[in-house]
């Protein structure tokens, strides 16, 4: 909590001294664990302003429109949000010198389902201490190790690092990454054809086609979607057969393949808790070993090696060595 | 009672750049040498004009196997277009195959302008591939389906 009121203190004083115009932050959504992303303008509206361990909303995607307006607009980052922003500002997707980027720590956001899934019900709080949390429900407190109820994203971190920022607030830069991010990504592999698509089919047909994983992604930034055209075949409100779900999931992450930071947006966002972030992942580790390692969003300048080529690349027929089993 | 065995017939469906492998298929035919008129040609610019969705739409409307041809690494009419196709392919058919489709259902070839006997060699080889492999299930489009 004092975390959050240095933020807030922080954002106070460069709207005073006129630095920014406008902040990005989050405030209290419905319920206590909904915090939704908010743009303040004025010092009265920061009043709602908080930051606790439900934000893991990620703000960089908001800059593309909010930098677009007069005056300059205030942002806080986590450390992995940072990739992102650098990847938008590889892209020119966002002015530079419109944006105020303030670094803000992150001990690892932590998921109300995951939370619920232990049988906790009629939650009215959870006081968090960096160890344990203390769940107030309406039958009483209940406690539990913080490390069960991680977001899966934060289970696998990149560590403290702001890779852009022009202020640093509560930020711990030497937290070291930790998990390895392909370890489910290598037991898909391993497994079978026939059980790789019995996976997918279990886990893709789950999916309403909301849009949501489109629309959270910092990366899915076109203002023309392909899948806004109602004649591609693939557009539909919803799902009608197997194949479109393939389909928009297949096309989804190759579009961002080469650019996607691996932040996880996608799956946090899923209302089915699809667990996108493999299909994203799986290109990652393509790219990482048939291409040479390469993190979107490190430095502001990268060329994703979807957009590079070298003349000794591997061959397609790559796929039947290296593939699954069959 | 009689049994109605129907010999399965695939539908190949094969993107072809204009100015290498079409020229190669121009080439096998009228060198008389024979492949499967089961392969469709489609013909494009440049290997790299063949977005992933053309091929996955392919896979909807009914093919059972895609394959692509272009220029050799290096002779491409664009210069570098069949380089930025060749990454685009790997990332594509590996993340077809982690979602379990067959990965022998897709294929890229390099076929030059002179290569006719290649191309014939090179459909041949994929039309069995596929006839092996059987009917396009797992990516397919019931939407698109013939009514039966």
């Amino acid at each position: 909590m004092q975390r959050a009121e240095m933020i807030k203190a922080k954002i106070l004083e460069l709207m005073q001294n006129k630095t920014v115009d406008r902040a990005i932050g989050w405030k209290r959504g419905e319920f206590f664990y909904d915090n939704s992303p908010a743009v303040f303008e004025t010092p009265e509206e920061l009043e709602d302003f908080v930051y606790d361990s439900f934000c893991g909303a990620n703000l960089s995607k908001y800059l593309v429109k909010e930098a677009k307006k007069d005056g300059k607009v205030l942002v806080c980052i986590k450390p992995c949000d940072s990739y992102s922003l650098n990847q938008l500002l590889t892209e020119h997707r966002v002015d530079r010198s419109k944006i105020y980027v303030l670094g803000i720590g992150c001990d690892g956001m932590l998921d109300i389902e995951l939370i619920r899934a232990k049988g906790i019900k009629g939650i009215t709080a959870v006081k968090d201490d960096g160890e344990t949390l203390t769940v107030d429900t309406v039958y009483g407190e209940r406690t539990l190790p913080r490390s069960e109820a991680i977001l899966g994203r934060c289970t696998v971190c990149k560590g403290g690092k702001h890779v852009i920022f022009d202020e640093l607030v509560c930020a711990d830069e030497e937290k070291e990454a930790r998990g390895d991010r392909f370890e489910k990504v290598s037991e898909l592999e391993a497994m079978t054809d026939d059980e790789r698509f019995a996976f997918w089919r279990s886990e893709l047909s789950k999916c309403i086609r909301c849009n949501a994983c489109r629309n959270a992604c910092p990366a899915c930034t076109c203002e023309k979607c392909v899948f806004d055209n109602d004649a591609s075949g693939y557009a539909s409100k919803a799902n009608s057969d197997t194949f479109e779900e393939n389909m928009f999931h297949i096309i989804r992450a190759f579009h961002v393949a080469g650019r996607c930071t691996d932040c996880g947006e996608c799956s946090r966002v899923c209302p089915e808790k699809i667990p996108l972030h493999l299909l994203n992942r799986k290109f990652i580790k393509d790219i990482n070993e048939l291409y040479g390692e390469y993190q979107a969003g490190e430095t502001d300048n990268g060329r994703s090696p979807v957009t590079n080529f070298t003349k000794t690349d591997a061959e397609p027929s790559v796929i039947y060595e290296r593939g699954g089993k069959n | 009672m009689q049994i109605e065995k129907k010999e399965f017939k695939p539908l190949i469906v094969a993107f072809c750049c204009n100015w290498c492998s079409y020229a190669g298929a121009d080439l096998a035919g009228s060198g008389r040498m024979s492949y499967p008129a089961e392969v469709k040609i489609i013909r494009v610019p440049c290997s790299c004009r063949v977005n992933p969705a053309f091929i996955l739409r392919a896979f909807q409307r009914g093919a059972d196997g895609v394959i692509l041809c272009g220029c050799h690494p290096g002779d491409c009419h664009y210069s570098t277009g069949n380089y930025y196709a060749r990454r685009r392919m790997t990332l594509l058919f590996g993340m077809l195959d982690y979602l379990g489709i067959e990965k022998e259902r897709t294929r890229v070839e390099w076929v030059s302008a002179a290569e006719g006997a290649k191309f014939a060699s090179v459909m041949n080889d994929f039309v069995s591939k596929i006839v092996s492999l059987g009917e396009n299930k797992r990516l397919e489009d019931l939407r698109c389906k013939e009514q039966k």
